[in-house]
């Protein structure tokens, strides 16, 4: 820019360019200079133009309002799923309002997106059907620390019914929430896993016979007597 | 991208897509091109949600994707685009302008598909339907054949466009499947395919779609929302899959830029002569192309036939008014023939009247920027320099009328929040002080970026501010919607007006007070956006015009 330089801390009175030419009359005081930035809400001179008001402008404004209340209810609002609270409840298992981090609530259309963003979900189980976990990046199957929340066929006869839940499987690992998952095989064979029975249930699982080992010595020898 | 502009969209991007989305999408703006490993590692945000939020810009236009640096064969990258982020503010005036042109129909069908980012046809008419019949009487409902029409209208008239086919990519990320080779266009090609480039891009898909909007019962009201809200696809496909559509910006940029210039004539000649302009624009609407630098020559006489009814004038007096239009200074309509009773084209780009226009509209708002910042008198300075381009400071004194030292001050404020620009032009060559003019002048270019990072700032503003009074009266807000949501919950089961009564009274004088005050605040903060939004749109259009000359 121009010839403004104000002498450089050569001190006031002594300037590169003649002040005459920019206007300046000799001796005429110059406002002091400022050592501080500029105040956040400095004093304003002239008052603002009202706003322009009118059918319009109230039409548009509602439109605006109603335009974002829209958009916070639409699946498009991502909200980041809250972490369990500090003691896992009872109730946990059969409320599954929030939705998790890797679902989708809505459905794109996959063709027009990446492959890698694309986050897959399950069906809720049938009898005897398998799952196949499809991991498009990852083959290795991902065993986590989650809650269980399958349904176990064999479960089924020892009388128990748990509900089904919709379960999703993300295609990569994740922290985040603590689910467990398992794969289950066609034939239904599982790990019988005690612990987790406890766990699950109100009853006590020592106490409770299921009659599985009724018949089961019959097979051998029935010559003998049974008392 | 400037920081302002990367302020704006965060706050925009909170407000409609959430925090986590705003986090992504700042980065991206910052940070240019990155890939999604990058992304979650620099954001530290789960992977997951990294996923999501990205699903949700792709959605809506505001991120692309492509295949990376290194060629086919490195991670898919993703770009945000800052301009599209900030074409959010606009939303309000592209549904208003809908629904000036096209009616209530209109404005749904274009409001339904701002907000999915696209949509197909198919689902844009049932949900537009649904929400008609809902707020029509009861019995009566919205036949789909009228969806169809007014969606068919805005195709045809460019505002709704397909969106643009997607490049196939391999994806590195997979190694069990290998890029497909058939796609030898879309791996040569760098740049990501525009809308316009697709030939079939205004055509309509040939679909029939018979039937009536449903009406939302109250009872299943839970469940239709969920089925709206959410947008499943209904099990039956109707047979245009694959083909979305999205609100073509330019064109509604294009409408705004017409207004514009309509009403610059109305307000320099009279009511009649812009009825004239705007016939004539309206039937070189869709026959010239955005960039093209004069419409199509038409002649008086299609004209005259083009005219709307109730403007009956004769031929002898439209032929006046075309040449007086002509005659103008600001050259509004140019003559270019004489077949057909005279050829006239209106010139839609830089050189000579679109920029003359732009111009005067920016020096305008530039003028009362002055004006509101810093008096009437400065402004009269401005507006002098921009006229006489140069002038000396005894030239702006005189010209002006002012005295010398308020003159003075003024020029130095002006010059200090760079409005005015300093030119030195020396007469001697060894550049003595004493022998130099020293002029000053306005450019027109950089003051108009200064004055649109202003308006970006004050956008960001109004809305940070918006936000703190919301988030002050938090508890008051929370307060009164729930007790709306009592009221009308006892009003649905019917019950006392007593009742009402005392519920309504749960919330105290005082606090009805704060909310009233509150409501007040945030309406005005909210149209104040909306009207700084329209000196941002000419800032833009006229920066952008000088860019493609």
């Amino acid at each position: 820019m121009a010839g403004l330089g104000r002498g450089r801390g050569r001190g006031k009175g002594y300037m590169s360019f003649s002040i005459e030419a920019v206007g300046i009359g000799k001796g005429e005081n110059l406002p002091p200079s400022i050592l501080q930035p500029t105040p956040l809400f400095p004093p304003m001179e002239h008052k603002p133009v009202p706003l322009v008001m009118g059918e319009e402008a109230e039409y548009m404004l509602a439109l605006k309002q109603e335009f974002r209340g829209n958009m916070k209810t639409l699946p498009f609002y991502v909200r980041p799923a809250v972490s369990k609270k500090d003691v896992e409840r009872y109730s946990d298992k059969y409320q599954n309002s929030e939705p998790s981090d890797n679902t989708l609530e809505w459905n794109p259309d996959w063709k027009r997106l990446p492959k890698e963003l694309r986050i897959r979900v399950k069906k809720p189980l049938k009898e005897n059907t398998s799952l196949s976990v499809d991991t498009p990046v990852d083959p290795k199957p991902s065993k986590k620390t989650r809650v269980d929340k399958e349904e176990i066929i064999h479960k089924l006869e020892v009388g128990i019914t748990l509900e089904k839940k919709e379960e999703e499987v993300t295609s990569d690992e994740e922290e985040g929430e603590k689910k467990k998952q398992e794969e289950e095989q066609q034939d239904g064979e599982e790990e019988y896993d005690e612990e987790e029975f406890e766990e699950e249930t109100d009853y006590i699982m020592s106490y409770f016979d299921n009659g599985e080992e009724f018949g089961g010595d019959s097979d051998d020898n029935m010559d003998e007597a049974i008392y | 991208m400037t920081a302002q502009e990367v302020r704006l969209c965060g706050l925009l991007l909170q407000e409609h897509f959430g925090e986590v989305v705003e986090r992504i999408g700042t980065h991206l703006l910052r940070g240019g091109a990155q890939n999604l490993r990058t992304i979650a590692n620099e954001t530290n945000t789960p992977l997951d949600l990294v996923k999501k939020s990205l699903c949700v810009l792709v959605q809506h236009g505001a991120c692309e994707f492509g295949s990376g640096r290194r060629g086919p064969g490195s991670p898919v990258e993703y770009r945000a685009s800052c301009e599209r982020v900030l074409r959010v503010l606009r939303y309000p005036r592209y549904i208003y302008t809908a629904k000036t042109l096209y009616g209530d129909t209109g404005e749904l069908i274009v409001e339904e598909v701002l907000q999915r980012g696209h949509m197909t046809m198919s689902n844009t008419v049932k949900t537009v339907a649904d929400r008609l019949t809902h707020n029509m009487e009861e019995g009566r409902s919205m036949e789909y054949s009228e969806v169809v029409s007014a969606f068919s209208k805005l195709v045809e008239t460019h505002f709704l466009q397909r969106c643009p086919p997607v490049a196939e990519m391999g994806t590195a990320a997979t190694s069990t499947n290998p890029a497909t080779p058939g796609t030898p266009a879309a791996s040569a090609s760098t740049a990501p395919p525009t809308a316009e480039s697709n030939p079939d891009c205004y055509k309509l898909p040939h679909v029939t779609l018979i039937g009536r909007g449903k009406r939302r019962r109250s009872s299943d009201d839970s469940e239709e929302q969920r089925g709206g809200k959410k947008a499943k696809m209904d099990s039956e496909s109707c047979g245009d899959e694959g083909i979305y559509w999205q609100v073509n910006f330019e064109r509604f940029h294009q409408h705004f830029r017409d207004q514009a210039i309509i009403s610059a004539v109305a307000s320099k000649l009279d009511q009649t002569s812009s009825e004239i302009v705007r016939t004539m624009l309206r039937m070189s609407e869709v026959t010239t192309t955005q960039t093209a630098a004069y419409t199509q020559p038409l002649s008086a006489n299609e004209i005259f036939r083009s005219l709307p009814p109730n403007y009956s004038i004769s031929r002898p007096i439209l032929d006046q008014y075309l040449s007086l239009l002509v005659d103008d200074p600001m050259e509004f309509v140019g003559k270019s023939g004489d077949s057909g009773g005279g050829m006239y084209v209106i010139s839609k780009e830089p050189w000579p009247t679109w920029r003359e226009l732009h111009w005067s509209l920016w020096y305008r708002r530039g003028w009362c920027v002055c004006q509101s910042w810093f008096g009437s008198r400065s402004a009269r300075i401005f507006r002098l320099l921009l006229r006489k381009r140069h002038l000396e400071q005894k030239q702006v004194e005189d010209f002006a009328m002012i005295p010398a030292k308020e003159a003075k001050d003024m020029l130095y404020t002006l010059l200090s929040e760079n409005l005015v620009q300093l030119q030195e032009i020396p007469k001697t060559p060894d550049h003595a002080p004493s022998r130099t003019f020293y002029l000053y002048t306005v450019n027109q270019l950089p003051t108009a970026r200064l004055l649109l990072q202003h308006c970006y700032k004050t956008v960001a503003n109004l809305i940070e501010r918006r936000l703190f009074e919301t988030k002050e009266n938090k508890r008051l807000l929370e307060k009164s919607q729930r007790i709306e949501a009592i009221l009308a919950s006892l009003q649905a089961s019917g019950a006392e007006p007593e009742q009402l009564t005392e519920v309504e009274e749960m919330i105290t004088a005082p606090e009805r007070q704060q909310l009233e005050a509150l409501r007040h605040h945030i309406n005005k903060l909210d149209s104040t956006e909306n009207q700084v939004d329209e000196t941002v749109f000419l800032l833009e259009s006229y920066i952008f015009s000088t860019k493609t000359k």
